[in-house]
C-alpha cells in the first residue's frame, strides 16, 4: 500500500505538531532562563528541530562553551537519528526523489519517524511534506511563545515550567523502562553515573556536554554487551 | 560568548544536527545488520534522556521540594501510560502546588 497524499500526511502531523507546542514552549522558556534572546532562541529551534539536543546546546551557547563540546554532545546525542534515517530510508518510496531526502531529513524527529514508520508499504514525497508541516510550524511557533512568556510570565510560573521538559522525557523513556528490563536496567545505570558526575569531586569539573556523552555511551554499551536486543526480521530494532 | 558569537554556535549546532539526519536517509540503503551496533543504538536515546534528566531535573524549578513533587507526579502519569503533553503538564501542575504551599501556606 502506497501513502502519497498531503493532505492525509497533515492530518496525521497535526497531533504531532499541537504535542510539539507544550514541549517547544518550555524550550523557549529554558532558553530565555539561561540567557539568550527572543530571536536566537527562536532560530535555535527554526534550524535544529531536536528537544534534547536543543536543550543540551543552550548552556552551552549562552554560557560561550567550546565548541567541540557542543559538536559532540550533537552528534552523541542526536545518533538515535542516523539510525532513523536508516530506517526511513527504507520506508521511503519511489516518487521521493534525492533533493526531497534532503528536505525531509531536515524535520526527521522521533515521533515523525514513529509515525512514517507505523504506515503500512511505502511512504511518498506528498505524504512525506504533509507530516513534517504541522510539527515543524508547532515547534516553531511554541518556541516563540515559550520565549515571550518566559519574559512576561510571573516567577512562580516560568519555575513551574521548566519541569515541562523533563516531565516529557520522562514520558518519552517510560514505555521502554516498563515494558523491557535490560531497558529499566540502562536507565538506572545512566542515572547512577549521571549523579556520580554531578556531585563527585573531579568528575564534576567536567564540563555539562562531556558528561552526557560520556554516561550515556558508557550505559549503553554496557547494555548493548550485556544484554543485546533482539533484531527483528527488517533489521530494525525490537525491545519487546 | 566571548570567542565565538551566536551565530557560530548555532550554524555549527544546526549543521552537526542536520548532517547526522541526512547522510544516512541520503547515502544509506542497506540495512544494519550487526546486533551489537542496532542495540547500543536503541539504547542512545534511553541513556542519553536519563542522564540530561537526572539529577537535573530536581533543580530545575529553583526549590528541590516542587521539583521532586513534579517529577513524583510525572513518573506516576507516565507510569499509567499518558502520553508526552500530558505527563509534562501535570509535572508543572504538581511543582507549581507545592511551589503555592511552600511560598503562602507554609510561611
Amino acid at each position: 500500500m502506497k501513502h502519497n497524499s498531503f493532505k492525509k500526511g497533515l492530518v496525521d502531523g497535526l497531533p504531532i505538531g499541537i504535542g510539539y507546542l507544550s514541549v517547544s514552549f518550555a524550550f523557549g522558556i529554558f532558553a530565555i532562563a539561561n540567557g539568550l534572546a527572543i530571536p536566537e532562541t527562536l532560530l535555535i529551534s527554526m534550524t535544529n528541530v531536536t528537544s534534547a539536543g536543543q536543550l543540551a546546546a543552550v548552556p552551552i551557547i549562552a554560557g560561550g562553551g567550546l565548541l567541540s563540546e557542543l559538536v559532540v554532545s550533537q552528534i552523541i546525542i542526536n545518533l538515535r537519528y542516523a539510525l532513523m534515517s536508516v530506517s526511513l530510508s527504507q520506508k521511503l518510496g519511489p516518487s521521493v526523489r534525492l533533493f526531497d531526502r534532503f528536505l525531509i531529513s531536515f524535520v526527521n524527529t522521533d515521533e515523525v519517524f514513529a509515525v512514517a514508520s507505523a504506515q503500512s508499504g511505502t511512504v511518498g514525497r506528498g505524504y512525506m511534506y504533509g507530516l513534517i508541516t504541522t510539527p515543524y510550524l508547532g515547534w516553531s511557533l511554541g518556541t516563540l511563545l515559550g520565549a515571550v512568556a518566559g519574559d512576561i510570565l510571573p516567577e512562580i510560573i516560568t519555575a513551574a515550567l521548566g519541569l515541562a521538559i523533563y516531565g516529557m522525557f520522562i514520558a518519552i523513556v517510560m514505555p521502554g523502562v516498563r515494558s523491557h528490563r535490560a531497558t529499566a536496567f540502562c536507565v538506572g545505570v545512566a542515572a547512577a553515573l549521571s549523579v556520580a558526575f554531578y556531585y563527585l569531586p573531579v568528575l564534576r569539573d567536567i564540563p555539562d556536554g562531556f558528561v552526557i556523552i560520556i554516561c550515556a555511551v558508557a550505559a549503553a554499551l554496557l547494555c548493548a554487551a550485556v544484554a543485546p536486543i533482539e533484531v527483528t526480521e527488517e533489521g530494525g530494532a525490537d525491545n519487546a | 560568548m566571548p570567542e565565538y558569537g551566536f551565530f557560530v554556535y548555532l550554524a555549527v549546532c544546526a549543521g552537526v544536527t542536520y548532517l547526522i539526519r541526512m547522510l544516512p536517509l541520503v547515502l544509506v540503503r542497506k540495512k544494519i545488520k550487526n546486533r551489537f551496533v542496532l542495540s547500543f543504538l536503541y539504547y542512545i536515546p534511553f541513556a542519553v534522556l536519563t542522564v540530561m534528566t537526572v539529577p537535573a531535573c530536581f533543580y530545575a524549578t529553583g526549590n528541590i521540594w516542587s521539583a521532586i513533587a513534579g517529577v513524583a507526579v510525572a513518573l506516576f502519569v507516565a507510569w499509567k501510560g499518558k502520553g508526552l503533553p500530558v505527563v509534562a503538564a501535570c509535572a508543572c501542575v504538581g511543582a507549581l502546588a507545592v511551589e503555592v504551599l511552600c511560598r503562602y501556606v507554609l510561611v
